[in-house]
């Protein structure tokens, strides 16, 4: 059936190498395309491999037209291979072997240059204005509104002899908004203890629970009334997402706090414990860095941490030197990232858009 | 000696951790990968604290006779009722704890997610009281994104898809990448001050 037909023109320029940025064990084989596909004819590439252990080629693998890279996965660290790739058409054309290569882990990610010059250059600024903090020079920062109504969020729950509830979001220790958000734990436990003012903490990640147990116990034996603090206070409840809102949404309405805070990674439940915290009268502050939730908690709380704010209470709260340093490093931050923005919309609007490319993800 | 030692393991993993991210190799990658399964482990191990935790809260009110303890009284029903029958009758998909799985906590928590419509449209009416300009402007926008949302936008008008569109892919992705720029150097910013004990709240006691 076949008979009279030519046999396509095999593929050009092929190359193998080292699959870059990788763990090893893993090779890419790229080429440019038959002039087959160009008259529409249905083809694939067949990938053969040889190897210094094994001389014979042997199929590793096929893609179709407008395919133009394979990575052999299924490689040795070490081991010579060479590649051939095979045209399918109906009839068969194969390149050139190519030179042989070896597999190798890298030990650097070229990819993620220019996160580490990112990370560099910013923990730079950020020891540049701890050390100028340090030096005694007056760093101004903006009011930040949330954050001013802790003081008064907790005088109020002491003036109506009612519990303050501290929710510390859903997510996991290891998340960075649970550290900032126990990092306020620590500033409002002291206010408590202070004020001898019950602290209810209902977990939703065992792992979170202890590490709120001994900040508001150290809280409370810092402040001098160790005796005040209980331990019952601070409890897990369940990891069921919904089960959770359902017992702290219980809690409010049994227990009526005066002040909730909510502050931390929260998913769709936001709402649900803000409208039920609305809905008892309590003052409420909360705080994510989960932009999808914010336009919930703005409009269910009274004061709501935008974003950046959630990492900026402790050290606005603290009003330690070294701690405002790194917010300043951020803004000088924040800076850079708007001037390169600016920078990369002309670039792209006048035909470079390489520039862009500098910034793109490994 | 308290606070030195978790900070010192803060620091070590900090900055191992954060290496790792650059470094590929399959070393590298199996150290990040202890690491997680440690955490794993430590997580299994705070899961007994945790539900010891629970039912001392729980057995406390009962004793008492608090406020609402009959609640607690489920609760600890509950508890138990599932922890025997995972222990006697196993946990296979046909058994009776993947029963109780799938017809009473699947429903449960459905119940409670739905509740989300009722708590939607309260908070989106006091959110779109047009008392200030901004107010007003969320509730023009949030009408449109609406509209262009369902077909009966576009039987209404066809420009709503359009002017949906843009409202989401321009001013709204602004304003949420702008909060996330801040975000990502918030978080950057913990984390250095963390690992390089400037931020102690973490270890408790403040400062």
């Amino acid at each position: 059936m076949l008979e009279g037909l030519a046999p396509p023109e095999p593929a050009s320029n092929v190359r193998a190498f080292d699959t870059p940025n990788d763990a090893g064990g893993s090779i890419t084989v790229t080429w440019s395309p038959s002039s087959a596909e160009a008259e529409r004819r249905p083809v694939t590439y067949e990938i053969l491999r040889s190897s210094s252990l094994d001389p014979a080629l042997v199929s590793v693998g096929s893609v179709v037209a407008g395919t133009t890279a394979f990575e052999d996965a299924s490689v040795y660290d070490g081991v010579e291979y060479s590649y051939v790739v095979r045209v399918h058409d109906g009839l068969t054309a194969d390149a050139d072997p190519t030179a042989p290569v070896r597999s190798s882990g890298q030990l650097f990610h070229r990819g993620r240059v220019n996160v580490l010059v990112g990370v560099v250059l910013f923990t730079a600024f950020l020891v540049l204005f701890i050390q100028q903090a340090k030096g005694g020079k007056e760093l101004y920062v903006r009011r930040i509104a949330g954050l001013e109504a802790v003081d008064e969020a907790i005088g109020r729950a002491t003036e109506m002899g009612k519990p303050i509830l501290y929710v510390p979001g859903l997510s996991v220790i290891q998340d960075v908004a649970t550290i900032a958000s126990l990092n306020i734990l620590s500033r409002v436990a002291r206010k408590a203890a202070e004020y001898e003012t019950r602290i209810v903490i209902p977990n939703r990640n065992p792992v979170v629970m202890p590490v709120c147990q001994e900040i508001v116990r150290e809280a409370y034996t810092d402040m001098g009334h160790p005796d005040a603090y209980r331990e019952d206070d601070i409890y897990y409840v369940t990891f069921s997402q919904f089960g959770y809102v359902a017992a702290v949404d219980g809690i409010m309405l049994r227990d009526r706090p005066a002040t909730n805070f909510f502050l931390g990674m929260f998913w769709a439940e936001s709402l649900i414990l803000a409208e039920t915290g609305a809905g008892i009268g309590a003052i409420q502050i909360a705080g994510t860095d989960a932009v999808a939730q914010l336009p919930f908690f703005i409009a269910a709380c009274d004061y709501t941490l935008i974003g950046e704010e959630l990492y900026a209470a402790s050290a606005y709260l603290s009003r330690e030197p070294l701690q405002l340093g790194s917010l300043k490093g951020q803004d000088l931050a924040k800076l850079l990232i708007a001037t390169l923005i600016i920078v990369g919309m002309i670039f792209t609007t006048f035909g470079w858009p390489r520039f862009v490319g500098l910034f793109a993800a490994g | 000696m308290r606070r030195q030692v978790p900070l010192a393991i803060c620091f070590f993993l900090g900055v191992t951790m954060a290496i790792q991210y650059f470094i590929p190799h399959r070393v590298s990658l199996v150290y990040g990968e202890t690491i997680r399964t440690w955490y794993l482990i430590v997580f299994t191990f705070a899961l007994v604290l945790g539900t010891g935790s629970l039912i001392r809260v729980h057995w406390a009110r009962i004793r008492r006779r608090a406020s609402g303890w009959w609640y607690s009284l489920i609760a600890m029903g509950g508890l138990v009722l599932t922890l025997a029958v995972g222990f006697f009758g196993g946990i296979g998909q046909e058994g009776l704890f993947m029963k109780l799985y799938n017809y009473v906590q699947v429903p449960l928590e459905g119940t409670m997610f739905s509740l989300l419509a009722f708590y939607i449209a309260s908070a989106a009416y006091r959110a779109f009281r047009a008392r200030t300009l901004e107010a007003t402007l969320l509730l023009l926008a949030a009408g449109i994104v609406m509209l262009g949302r369902v077909p009966i936008g576009q039987s209404i008008w066809a420009g709503f898809p359009r002017i949906t569109e843009w409202i989401l892919e321009v001013p709204n992705l602004a304003a949420k990448r702008g909060i996330m720029i801040g975000v990502g150097l918030g978080m950057i910013s913990t984390a250095v001050k963390i690992i390089l004990g400037i931020e102690r709240s973490w270890i408790g006691g403040g400062d």
